[in-house]
């Protein structure tokens, strides 16, 4: 009984079931990878999300992951990429919405509340603003840093770094002066980085290969 | 010696000249004065201070997790007469075990200073010691003697338990090697 259509992924139902209910708050649905991927849109995500989370098939009651992706030459440079997880249903999800700079996205917290720390950090570290979040300020940056460290335009080592100032009796900030700059190393040294083929390797397939001879004479 | 700048005095150089013939006069007498008891006072005292070191664990990343295998049994550190204190008011010398952020270094400094004399710095792993893995990182303090100043150097990513115990045992000889009364 040879399946003469293409070869569909088991997710795709899914997928076309969530896009049939929710119409056109879906912006797009993909396979990536053997995952489901929504995309939808900044004014539709509480309305998605709220579904994702309450519908009897779907029930994602778990967000495992809240973060944010910068596409410099996009004109909508960040994605909010939100991973959902059914225990019940045994499935995963990922919805992504686009924003830019200035652009507000809806606070998940209403909906799950373990997104009130992902989403500072998104704020933090990419400068991607949520509306109506309760606690919207910085979590893993420096407490007087400025910039958004994760942004492609930020550079590695960043602007400032610190010493401890004797006669101020405090750690000071000062421009960052490197003693060595950065290395980019491009691992072709057999020194640094795994080698596909390991010295001994094709002397292995010419004994397979010797061997076989000898059986059959 | 002066007690108010004892602080100072062990960290500042005098060059050449009248003010360090002086020191060295002063000393010298004292010994010549005092002689065979003054020597055996700083004997007792570096055994009390090496025998006894107690270090406040600053275990801040990976390193930490060296630094406890060096205190249980394999490495046993209790032998050494060294237990871990939390507190900075109660120990002799603080291990910066792992690496030192910009956002822990005012609270570092602040701990350091929490502690009373004679205290000693072990710089523990590669982070500590000059930014390590994360050098070039905008939120790293690229070594943690830009915040205090370091005595024992433990180089390595973590360093084993070993390399950590032989640290130790380098701060004992330091201790002795330069000790003295006031340090």
């Amino acid at each position: 009984m040879a399946d003469a259509r293409p070869h569909v992924h088991p997710l795709s139902d899914l997928g076309e079931a969530i896009a049939g209910e929710l119409g056109n708050a879906i912006t797009a649905t993909e396979i990536f990878n053997d995952e489901l991927v929504l995309h939808t849109s900044r004014k539709a995500l509480i309305k998605v999300m709220t579904f994702l989370r309450d519908d009897m098939n779907c029930q994602f009651k778990q967000l495992m992951e809240l973060c944010g992706i910068d596409y410099p030459e996009r004109e909508e440079r960040f994605d909010v990429v939100y991973c959902l997880l059914s225990l019940t249903q045994n499935l995963r999800v990922r919805v992504i919405v686009s924003t830019d700079e200035t652009t507000p996205v809806p606070s998940l917290t209403g909906v799950y509340s373990s997104a009130g720390w992902w989403e500072r950090e998104a704020w933090d570290l990419f400068g991607i603003y949520f509306s109506d979040h309760p606690d919207l300020r910085r979590i893993l940056t420096d407490y007087g840093f400025e910039g958004h460290p994760l942004r492609k335009d930020f550079p590695l080592t960043g602007y400032v770094e610190i010493r401890y100032d004797d006669k101020q009796k405090r750690v000071v900030y000062e421009p960052v002066k490197l003693a060595q700059d950065f290395r980019s190393f491009d691992f072709l040294s057999p020194w640094e980085g795994a080698q596909q083929m390991l010295p001994g390797d094709e002397k292995a397939e010419e004994e397979g290969a010797g061997e076989e001879k000898s059986d059959d004479a | 010696m002066d007690f108010d700048q004892s602080s100072q005095s062990s960290r500042v150089s005098i060059p050449p000249g009248a003010e360090q013939d002086a020191l060295l006069k002063n000393v010298t007498d004292t010994l010549v004065d005092k002689g065979f008891v003054v020597a055996q006072l700083d004997n007792l005292v570096n055994w009390a201070r090496t025998g006894s070191l107690w270090p406040m664990t600053f275990g801040l990343a990976c390193c930490a997790i060296e630094m406890m295998h060096a205190y249980v049994s394999r490495y046993d550190l209790d032998r050494f007469g060294v237990v871990p204190r939390p507190s900075p008011r109660q120990s002799d010398v603080i291990i910066v075990a792992g690496t030192l952020t910009n956002k822990m270094a005012p609270a570092f400094r602040k701990v350091y200073d929490q502690m009373s004399e004679p205290r000693y710095v072990i710089s523990m792993g590669s982070c500590a010691n000059g930014g390590g893995y994360y050098h070039y990182s905008y939120s790293v303090v690229r070594g943690c003697d830009r915040v205090v100043p370091v005595d024992i150097y433990v180089p390595g990513c973590p360093p084993t338990a070993e390399a950590l115990v032989y640290g130790i045992l380098q701060l004992q000889k330091k201790i002795r090697r330069t000790g003295t009364l006031w340090r």
